[in-house]
């Protein structure tokens, strides 16, 4: 009997154990390596993802990871969103890196760090510029872009 | 590569400045409305905040681009944004995870959205009210969520499409005091993107 009260004490230590750690996990700023960061929605031509030296397809659907480049084709094009609701496309011949991305889902603070190599990037901040104004930034070659809340496009070497 | 841009390049490489055909811009929203963008070149910092507002790189002079510009140069990669997020209100009866009778035609349009849109995927967000401390509020509107979030993959959203956020108390519809109940401030969010 006793025997039983102290396993069933046990797994609801442990029980209380795994909902606290899904609720800390659930807190957590989504800025860790595996975790998603954003999601391509519309992809036409030739796009691809390179991730860890490997080129991958970037089909509508296809998730992003901080430290990706979107690489766009003659042909290509792109539309994503990002998990604090920013959107970003890009237009064709265009290397966008997505160099470092936290958010925290509840305080919204967190930082968006983006660099266009080439091409033409459009972009509508989400909930990390609004919470923060400056923390998305949109570097190029030349000039780095603090954005306060806004829609804007950064068009290099065309 | 096109001739100009060829020159473009040697000229970077030889002065390390921003080549003149590169262009900043800021549009106004859907609304009409305005934010801005800080663009640093060369230690100078130029403020865009006026609909249609550029800078040239290697410039800090804004200028106005009409509209029919913005539209010739951009308007392929503008059509490429995806669409912007909506928010959904749900309420639900106290303590439980279940709607109020007023919120089942709001569920009903939140489903129609995430399946109308490419790869569409819902936030759902726990709110509460100002009654007890930020971080008692902050575990509560995240188990909320979380119920919440169990009936919308039970009721056959995939559940790699959802992620579940608390928001406690930072984000009232109707602002209050410290402390005060509000029921229209416990509520969930439901975002769309």
């Amino acid at each position: 009997m006793g025997r039983i009260i102290t396993c069933s004490t046990k797994y609801f230590t442990l029980c209380l154990g795994a909902a606290l750690l899904a609720f800390i996990m659930g807190m957590a700023p989504a800025a860790r390596a595996e975790e998603p960061i954003g999601l391509v929605k519309t992809s036409s031509g030739d796009v691809r993802i390179e991730r860890g030296g490997q080129k991958l397809a970037a089909a509508s659907g296809a998730k992003l990871y901080q430290s990706d480049q979107v690489l766009t084709g003659a042909d290509g094009a792109a539309g994503m969103t990002f998990i604090d609701n920013s959107r970003l496309s890009l237009g064709a011949n265009s290397v966008l890196a997505l160099e470092r991305f936290r958010f925290n889902t509840t305080t919204y603070e967190g930082e968006f760090v983006s660099s266009v190599k080439k091409g033409t990037l459009a972009a509508v901040s989400g909930k990390i510029a609004k919470q923060t104004p400056e923390a998305m930034q949109v570097r190029t070659p030349s000039a780095i872009l603090g954005v306060r809340g806004t829609k804007f496009i950064v068009s290099v070497g065309n | 590569m096109k001739l100009q841009n060829l020159f473009c390049l040697g000229v970077m490489a030889l002065t390390l400045s921003a080549c003149a055909s590169d262009m900043f811009v800021v549009l106004p929203h859907e609304d009409g409305s305005v934010g801005s963008v800080v663009v640093h070149q060369n230690g100078k910092d130029t403020v865009l905040d006026k609909a249609n507002s550029a800078v040239k790189g290697g410039d800090s002079q804004a200028f106005t681009l009409a509209s029919a510009d913005v539209d010739q140069r951009f308007g392929r990669v503008l059509t490429q944004l995806p669409p912007a997020a909506r928010s959904y209100t749900l309420y639900f009866k106290e303590g439980t995870a279940i709607l109020e009778p007023a919120s089942a035609p709001v569920m009903e349009d939140m489903r129609k959205d995430v399946a109308a849109r490419t790869a569409g995927e819902i936030m759902v967000i726990g709110h509460t009210d100002r009654v007890g401390n930020l971080n008692n509020n902050d575990l509560l509107a995240y188990s909320r969520a979380l119920s919440i979030s169990d009936v919308l993959i039970e009721s056959g959203i995939p559940r790699d499409t959802v992620i579940v956020a608390g928001r406690g108390e930072r984000e009232p519809l109707v602002p209050t005091d410290d402390e005060v109940e509000e029921p229209r401030n416990r509520r969930v969010e439901i975002s769309v993107r």
